[in-house]
């Protein structure tokens, strides 16, 4: 690693946005971190004294507790907003929500929310960091570094690797931000599903992509298995639930045929039976859980990373004022 | 213009890590436990060598970890350069042993107060004692080493590189001012 290096980004919108250094970088750090996570005592006074406000306009659990617990181990101060109960419902545009953040001397905002574009509105609309934690069908970067960095510990590299991603790409933040990052550092990315989830052009990403899973299983050294998302407008795409873990569902039949040091990655929650079988959900390919340990090093990581280049950018610009 | 004078070569630095070794040596008890632990990133190489010379002369076998300060740095907005944070590796319990801290150099005291701070976090040690390669003055804090390999006198706005083999190809203590 360049010992050079120095983050200087104030947001983290999405990791198209990134070179492959500044996506290292982050990884690199977030192994630090992961070290803390592993001691008696999981708490670091890096972040102390300031306060994260994680701006919820979709409902979470998991992403929103992994943030919550990341800057909680750095010693900062989180508020949690869920949309659903805020003012938002009385018609408060995102900005004034935003300014009116701000003005509660908040340093860091984490924004999920379902309009793809939001977070990059946010951060221009105020001087405090903002974190991507999923925008419509965007980017979720958190949760393809959280998917690298779980990769790189499992296989030691990412550049060469077969990575495939399966599941519903055409609504799916995760396989977005997992394209962008995974092609930036050098990994061979296969997307596979029913044609009407595959997005017309995709291949202008940098991936390879098919509707036969058995193409997108061979030689693999990685799956990325993506939840069905019934919430969503999926049901049209495929006749039925178990039609789908017919012809799309990782078995362990499926996994038989596979290289045998093949990683299962699951962003969760999982399906059980639609999109992989159980067996595989909790067989010895899957690093589903790791994943969600992980989760919690690469958000601290990017928490810490993005106040220190916000403090650095507000320490600079009032010393070239004074001079 | 950067003006630099030489404060050790690799001899002189060599012989002075041998005098701290043999001095901690002579402090460990037949009952203690003790653990080298190094401040990152040359404290943390130094915390190596002395570890193998006091194995050497205890025949003891010695726990040696180093320690990432960064996440508790009080000045972190203050430097220019955002410094990376690397990991602590401590694989062992350092609870009721005698805990040596080691880094290259003593300044104004406040990396030590953060290498206590943090190591307090990983448990409860028996003792906690203090070398340093140099002691150069100038404290902020109340803190004071209890194995010092040289002590040489600055003005404030000079800076003591220790350049070491394994980050920097050789070993070396200079002295750098700028020249007006």
């Amino acid at each position: 690693m360049n010992k050079k290096f120095a983050w200087t980004r104030k947001d983290l919108l999405g990791l198209e946005y990134l070179s492959a250094e500044e996506i290292e970088f982050i990884l690199y750090t977030a192994g630090s971190f992961k070290e803390v996570t592993t001691r008696q005592i999981k708490k670091v006074p890096a972040l102390r004294g300031k306060t994260v406000v994680n701006l919820f306009y979709e409902p979470s659990t998991r992403t929103r507790a992994s943030f919550e617990l990341a800057a909680k181990r750095l010693s900062a101060d989180v508020l949690n907003i869920a949309a659903e109960s805020s003012s938002v419902k009385k018609g408060e545009t995102l900005i004034d929500t935003g300014k009116n953040i701000e003005a509660l001397k908040v340093d860091l905002i984490v924004v999920r929310h379902n309009c793809s574009g939001a977070p990059n509105i946010l951060a221009r609309a105020v001087s405090s960091s903002v974190v991507n934690a999923g925008d419509g069908w965007h980017e979720h970067p958190t949760q393809a570094l959280l998917d690298m960095f779980t990769l790189k510990e499992k296989l030691g590299r990412i550049e060469g690797l077969n990575v495939s991603i399966i599941g519903d790409i055409a609504h799916s933040r995760v396989a977005r931000s997992n394209i962008w990052g995974l092609t930036k550092l050098g990994a061979k990315v296969t997307v596979c599903a029913p044609g009407m989830l595959i997005p017309e052009g995709i291949e202008k990403m940098g991936v390879k992509a098919t509707t036969d899973l058995e193409e997108a299983l061979e030689g693999a050294d990685a799956i990325n298995v993506l939840r069905m998302q019934f919430e969503r407008d999926v049901a049209v795409a495929f006749p039925s639930k178990f039609e789908y873990l017919k012809n799309y569902g990782i078995t362990t039949e499926r996994l038989a045929k596979c290289k045998k040091e093949i990683v299962v990655m699951h962003p969760g929650p999982i399906n059980r039976g639609i999109e992989m079988s159980s067996e595989v959900a909790d067989g010895k390919n899957s690093v589903i859980l790791e994943q969600v340990t992980n989760g919690i090093a690469v958000r601290m990581a990017v928490l810490y990373l993005v106040s220190m280049a916000n403090d650095n950018r507000k320490t600079n610009t009032k010393a070239s004022l004074g001079a | 213009m950067k003006e630099e004078s030489r404060v050790m070569d690799r001899e002189a630095m060599d012989k002075s890590l041998e005098r701290i070794a043999h001095e901690i040596a002579e402090h460990i008890g037949p009952s203690d436990e003790v653990a080298i632990i190094g401040i990152k990133n040359r404290g943390a190489y130094l915390a190596r060598r002395i570890a193998d010379k006091i194995e050497r002369i205890a025949k003891k076998k010695l726990s040696v970890g180093a320690l990432d300060i960064t996440l508790y740095r009080d000045d972190l907005t203050q430097v220019a350069a955002q410094p990376i944070v690397h990991a602590t590796e401590i694989d062992f319990s350092i609870d009721n042993k005698k805990i040596i801290l080691v880094d290259d150099v003593l300044f104004t005291g406040r990396t030590i107060r953060c290498a206590l701070d943090a190591l307090i976090d990983f448990g409860r040690p028996g003792r906690i004692q203090l070398a340093v390669l140099v002691d150069r003055g100038h404290r902020e804090l109340p803190i004071k080493a209890d194995y010092v390999g040289k002590n040489v006198p600055t003005g404030i706005n000079e800076v003591v590189e220790v350049r070491l083999e394994e980050a920097d190809g050789k070993d070396e203590i200079v002295l750098c001012r700028n020249k007006v």
